[in-house]
């Protein structure tokens, strides 16, 4: 065993990257919810957003316009959703679970001529100084734009819920679409933007996998992670904050026992690959005792004739 | 994911059966594979074997295929399917699909079954494989010379016999060239899951490895070790030669064409039987990638001559001297491992930190 090897300030800065995409597609699923509406089809999104970006990045030469497009393809598919869910008035749960396995299909599709092209490089952000900072400097100036873009997202959609007036028309239609309606919010409306933005958020998610995680396209890449995002969701009690610190501390987790293992800690193997999940639930399970509950109308369809 | 590759496999599943009315004068060859056939490495070697098959018979025989099966139950349902539907020969290309390969086979002993890389058969069900821990001597040979920090960073996929005589024989011809060499072992228990492999890559890149061994299917080792920079690796199963000359050096290539022909055209004579082959660099089953200039050329030359004594059999991968990681002797000079013992690999050899998860 040698924990000398692991070195504190790269675990941090890998950490970081690891738990972008969670963060991410976590948050436009918390905003999702915060509406009233159950989308399942987050891993659906997260992969077509993922291939979107990985192509455009590929034919533009910009990783920045790729983010772009694959936010663009995560909110295309979840118009699909919003329109079997909010005018078909189609089971959310079924709707989300075969948009995931749609998203799965057509990224497959999109991705067959992709496989093994490198995608341009998305530089660090460098500032000088800053980021020349020993220990300060790796963890918090040497990322890419796009982990600081999450990080100002989950504070926007913490300001957003808690302060602005938006935000608490969107709680309203999350917790009683029928009160909102009465009041003269346009319910639908307001849920289908809603759903645009989780699409948006979860297409932004898989691309940071595809362009910056792993550069590359493979079938299949984002292996779980939406599903991880949306678990997140609800031990985080719908709250923007605890869902980064799910999100880093579940990508942590991953990060330290792959070091764990290898600086050759003898804990078995076994254990160390299931701790990020089991020491996630369990913090964030710990965390949720304040008893904060789910928005009332999650996942019930609005009509306006009731 | 479980669900939706459930789910996936049930309806490709559903749709192989509905589809069963085929002519019979074709002979109809399944396969099982664990990953998308996209994945660049194993999956997409053994659907290159699927391809030269069709290619070589053309109308006379028929080829289905379902991916991204789970090893579990999955298996078995889609093995079943395949048999049901009229399949004579079916290859199943994981070694997670032994025991479901076993018990589906009982149930059609008319249909042939080719499992590749485990150790049980029956009637019905024969074994392949390739003596990769062949090429991965050559790599192993390779990574000692490479490497400047001494440490060799290998990420494995599951602890069976087959990725430890990998990690064994790598070890050996890097220690052979560079006494000093320490391996670092991650276990991904995954066969495929890009973003972990990336991770472990990085993982063990930040702890100061500077050549990467993989026994994991995808290529995104490959790309986080071209972002590192002044890291080497190897093409696992396929070439990976987009990743040349740097980081990716050489790589061990499966080539399951030649049998897959040769399988499939006994059952055409009815002449199959029941056999285990383990073939390796020699009869071609496991191909060297070039071996690219970011290598110096002396110890090209070396490797290419380790290559060449593997082929003809005049040197054995496993010779003694060596000893097991708890110092005991296992091979005695000169003496070379029967393949009992190689197939049942659950040993370190000494030298090697770490314990093998149980």
């Amino acid at each position: 065993m040698d924990l000398s090897a692991i070195n504190p300030v790269l675990l941090i800065a890998s950490l970081m990257v690891a738990a972008t995409p969670i963060l991410i597609a976590a948050i436009g699923e918390l905003v999702v919810e915060k509406s009233g509406v159950l989308n399942l089809g987050v891993e659906g999104m997260m992969i077509t957003g993922a291939i979107a970006g990985f192509a455009t990045a590929v034919e533009t030469g910009s990783p920045l316009l790729g983010f772009f497009a694959a936010a663009f393809a995560g909110a295309a598919l979840s118009v699909l959703f919003g329109f079997l869910t909010q005018f078909a008035k189609a089971n959310q749960v079924a709707s989300g679970l075969a948009l995931t396995l749609f998203g799965l299909g057509l990224s497959a599709l999109m991705g067959q001529s992709y496989v093994g092209v490198k995608p341009p490089q998305m530089g660090d952000i460098h500032i000088p100084v800053l980021s020349d900072l020993p220990v300060v400097g790796p963890i918090l100036f040497g990322h890419d734009i796009i982990l600081y873009f999450g990080i100002a997202l989950t504070a926007a959609v913490w300001a957003l819920l808690k302060f602005s007036r938006a935000g608490l028309i969107l709680r309203a239609v999350g917790e009683n679409h029928d009160a909102a309606h009465a009041l003269g919010y346009k319910v639908i409306r307001i849920r289908l933007m809603a759903i645009l933005f989780g699409g948006a958020c979860a297409g932004v998610g898989g691309a940071y996998i595809s362009l910056i995680r792993v550069p590359q396209w493979t079938e299949g890449m984002t292996a779980g992670v939406g599903w991880i995002a949306l678990a997140l969701v609800v031990f985080a009690s719908w709250k923007p904050w605890r869902a980064l610190l799910g999100a880093y501390l579940f990508g942590g987790v991953t990060v330290v026992q792959l070091n764990l293992q290898a600086a050759g800690v003898a804990i078995p193997v076994e254990y160390l690959a299931m701790s990020p999940y089991v020491i996630t639930i369990i913090v964030l399970v710990i965390l949720s005792a304040d008893k904060s509950s789910a928005p009332a109308a999650l996942g019930r369809n609005f009509h306006a004739s009731r | 994911m479980k669900l939706n590759k459930l789910l996936t496999s049930a309806a490709v599943a559903l749709g192989l059966a509905t589809g069963a009315v085929a002519a019979d004068d074709k002979t109809k060859v399944g396969f099982v594979y664990v990953g998308p056939v996209g994945d660049g490495g194993w999956t997409y070697e053994h659907d290159q074997g699927r391809k030269a098959v069709v290619a070589e018979f053309g109308d006379k025989v028929e080829t289905v295929y379902v991916e991204n099966v789970a090893e579990g139950p999955d298996a078995e349902r889609v093995m079943t399917q395949m048999a049901l539907e009229g399949a004579d020969l079916i290859f199943t290309t994981s070694f997670g699909y032994m025991d479901p390969t076993i018990n589906v086979a009982k149930k059609f002993p008319n249909v042939k079954f080719e499992h590749a890389t485990g150790y049980k058969r029956a009637d019905n069900v024969s074994t392949y494989s390739a003596r990769f821990y062949e090429g991965r001597a050559v790599q192993g040979h390779i990574a000692g010379n490479l490497t400047e920090s001494n440490i060799v960073g290998y990420i494995g996929s599951y602890p069976i016999p087959e990725v430890i005589r990998g990690i064994n024989s790598a070890y050996l011809h890097a220690k052979k060239v560079n006494p000093d060499v320490e391996f670092k072992i991650v276990w991904a228990f995954t066969w495929f899951d890009p973003a972990k492999e990336a991770d472990a890559a990085k993982v063990l890149i930040e702890q100061g490895a500077d050549v990467i061994l993989q026994h994991t299917d995808s290529t995104a080792p490959q790309a986080a070790a071209q972002a590192a920079g002044n890291v080497y690796t190897f093409g696992q199963a396929s070439d990976m030669a987009e990743y040349a000359p740097k980081p990716r050096v050489s790589s061990i290539i499966d080539d399951w064409a030649p049998y897959y022909i040769a399988r499939t055209q006994a059952v055409m004579d009815g002449s199959w039987e029941s056999t285990d082959t383990w073939d390796g660099i020699g009869a071609g089953m496991v191909k060297i990638g070039e071996i690219t200039d970011a290598v110096p050329a002396a110890v090209k030359e070396e490797a290419l001559a380790l290559k060449a004594s593997l082929a003809d059999g005049s040197y054995h991968a496993f010779t003694g001297p060596i000893k097991k990681q708890d110092g005991s002797d296992w091979l005695a000079e000169g003496e070379t491992a029967d393949d009992g013992t190689l197939a049942g690999m659950n040993f370190f050899v000494e030298g090697i930190q770490g314990d093998i998860p149980q």
